[in-house]
């Protein structure tokens, strides 16, 4: 039980990650992004490649944990770059539709790039072995070093939003684009960092998920609609809210599966179906 | 009403007799294909009718479908009844779970909408996947018994046809009806509509209703063409597919959806045939579509012949209408 409840929150911290960045692209851009679990699935991939260039063991492991998110950002900002930015003024249907369109090119591209096969990722020698928990329960080390992970990148993301200029000028232009327009500041930059920063967080998570599944194809599908749930439970834009989110979801999850192993994966469904028939627009305050 | 009209109707009844001689001049796999092209363009053309007509951002369509083709298949192979009971069946069971659905969501504004129905259909897709017993899990239904009498290809064909051209020209009447006038004055102006006394929330719920009984049937149609239900029917890329049907052929129009599945089904035929990269292809279409035809295909011919919308309002209204609540 205990057990589970840990496997649980080191799932939430790989929900978190990625629900974060989709949160903030949504909040402050508007864009339901569904590309980003294929960015996600791509930061898994590049993890994989960048760990078996460097050799492996714990240097190839750190090098990957880093190059894969940055490949993801650097991928995502010629997307904005090349066609994003000129769908802003367009419906929500349209800008779902074309991430959609993303999402399949990508998964292709993987599919191009890496093949059909299950790639793993090792684990580094510092993080291998298990550790005791209360109770004398072993828990794998890099499990507990997501967990530790996740409140650092909630906490950056805080800072980030809320003591930083471009964080600021991100939530104002979320709620007024003309106006900061008009106050002489780039929001189409403003904007295009935004979605990078969402898009490195999706690369990171996949980039940290990747040692502890088999890296494939179609691991974007699932989690994607994971995320977008995540992001509506906790309130379109919140950061908070995608904790909170990520919380309810990976602890239904790990202890669904407990209770009820066939259908262990209803349980995260039926959570977010209760929180929303009671607070339709999500549990925390959303920025729109 | 003039010579269009006339010129219209020809086109209709020409493509009518056209499709009836299908198993006639094709080979059987081409049969199999219209048929399969028919399905889906049922299936999208109702989709349109609660995305397109309604304005409900109906996200989870393909949850209604595989409904309609699960009940029905169940219906052909764990009762003692009529086969041909699964056709009614199925798609009332999918008419039902919209309603329910529709219950739930339609509280909820735009993107909460789509997302909460995503939500609910992802849980009956769960259902669906690991009920092993009950509904084969991730291995589907194989060799569903349909009646004798539609058990060959072109018979299935021409059941299908037959029933379509039924289920589209009812969609149509309601589109053209009162009910259909209604509802595409919600789509334009919800504020407006509720204060000159139109009961919204009831009569989006019958949009979705109705959508969701004809995506039934297109599903239990896919029963009797295949004889297989899978899960991959409910799953929510499949939506998305249904969803670009309708933008690819125009969704303001009323037999885009139809030539937007024609157009997808062929185009993936022809392209799976030389690469298994066919999502690729999709991807890259559908960026130009919407950078370069965001009326669809038929909206877009519509507009070069100079004809005023079927559906009505002005292009502006219409776009700030579909922008909703931003």
């Amino acid at each position: 039980m205990l057990c589970q409840i840990f496997v649980g929150l080191s799932r939430t911290v790989i929900l978190f990650i990625v629900a974060s960045g989709l949160t903030l692209i949504l909040g402050v851009l508007r864009i339901p992004n569904i590309a980003h679990g294929s960015l996600y699935m791509i930061g898994a991939f590049l993890a994989f490649t960048i760990s078996k260039m460097a050799g492996g063991g714990t240097f190839g492991f750190w090098l990957a944990m880093a190059g894969a998110p940055l490949g993801v950002a650097l991928l995502s900002l010629v997307c904005e770059r090349g066609l994003f930015q000129y769908l802003y003024e367009r419906e929500h249907l349209m800008l779902l539709l074309l991430t959609f369109a993303f999402s399949l090119v990508f998964g292709d591209l993987v599919k191009l790039v890496w093949g059909g096969e299950y790639k793993s990722v090792p684990v580094p020698p510092a993080f291998q072995g298990f550790v005791p928990l209360f109770g004398g329960l072993p828990f794998p080390i890099y499990n507990l070093f997501l967990l530790i992970l996740g409140p650092v990148v909630a906490i950056a993301l805080w800072l980030l939003v809320n003591k930083t200029k471009i964080g600021k000028i991100a939530r104002a232009a979320a709620v007024d684009r003309e106006m900061v327009g008009a106050v002489g500041i780039n929001v189409s930059w403003i904007f295009a960092c935004v979605f990078v920063i969402g898009c490195f967080l999706a690369g990171l998570g996949g980039a940290l998920v990747a040692p502890t599944v088999s890296v494939t194809l179609g691991m974007d599908a699932t989690l994607i609609m994971e995320a977008f749930l995540i992001v509506i439970m906790g309130g379109l834009g919140n950061v908070w809210g995608a904790l909170l989110g990520a919380l309810i979801f990976g602890l239904t999850q790990s202890l669904g599966i407990l209770i009820w192993p066939q259908f262990g994966i209803i349980f995260p469904y039926m959570a977010v179906i209760a929180v929303l028939l009671f607070r339709p627009t999500g549990l925390l305050k959303s920025t729109w | 009403m003039g010579p269009v009209f006339r010129k219209k109707n020809l086109i209709i009844i020409a493509s009518v007799v056209l499709l009836f001689l299908f198993p006639a001049i094709l080979p059987r796999f081409y049969v199999y294909m219209a048929a399969i092209v028919l399905i889906y363009g049922l299936a999208a053309t109702s989709l349109n009718l609660a995305l397109g007509f309604g304005g409900l951002y109906q996200f989870h369509h393909a949850v209604f479908y595989g409904v309609g083709a699960y009940g029905a298949a169940l219906m052909m192979m764990k009762t003692g009844l009529s086969p041909w009971l699964g056709f009614i069946v199925g798609p009332l069971i999918a008419a039902v779970l919209g309603l329910v659905m529709g219950l739930i969501c339609i509280r909820l504004s735009k993107l909460y909408f789509g997302m909460l129905q995503i939500s609910l259909g992802s849980l009956v897709w769960a259902i669906v996947y690991r009920w092993y017993s009950f509904t084969g899990g991730d291995d589907g239904l194989h060799g569903i018994p349909v009646p004798d009498l539609i058990s060959s290809g072109s018979a299935a064909y021409y059941f299908t046809l037959i029933v379509t051209l039924i289920c589209t020209y009812m969609t149509y009447r309601i589109l053209k009806a009162p009910f259909g006038s209604v509802l595409q004055a919600i789509r334009d102006n919800t504020v407006r509509s509720e204060m000159i006394g139109v009961n919204v929330r009831r009569h989006q719920l019958m949009a979705l209703v109705i959508a969701a009984f004809f995506a039934g049937v297109a599903g239990s149609l896919f029963v009797a063409v295949d004889t297989t239900a899978f899960p991959d029917m409910l799953f929510w890329t499949l939506s998305m597919e249904m969803v670009i049907m309708c933008l690819l052929g125009g969704w303001l129009t009323f037999m885009g959806p139809m030539l937007g599945a024609a157009v997808i089904v062929a185009l993936r035929t022809l392209v799976s045939t030389y690469t298994v990269y066919w999502a690729l292809v999709l991807g890259i279409i559908m960026m130009l579509v919407i950078f370069f035809l965001p009326e669809g295909v038929l909206g877009w011919l519509m507009q070069l012949s100079g004809k005023r919308r079927e559906t009505g309002p002005e292009n502006n209204e219409q776009k700030a209408a579909l922008a909703g609540d931003r």
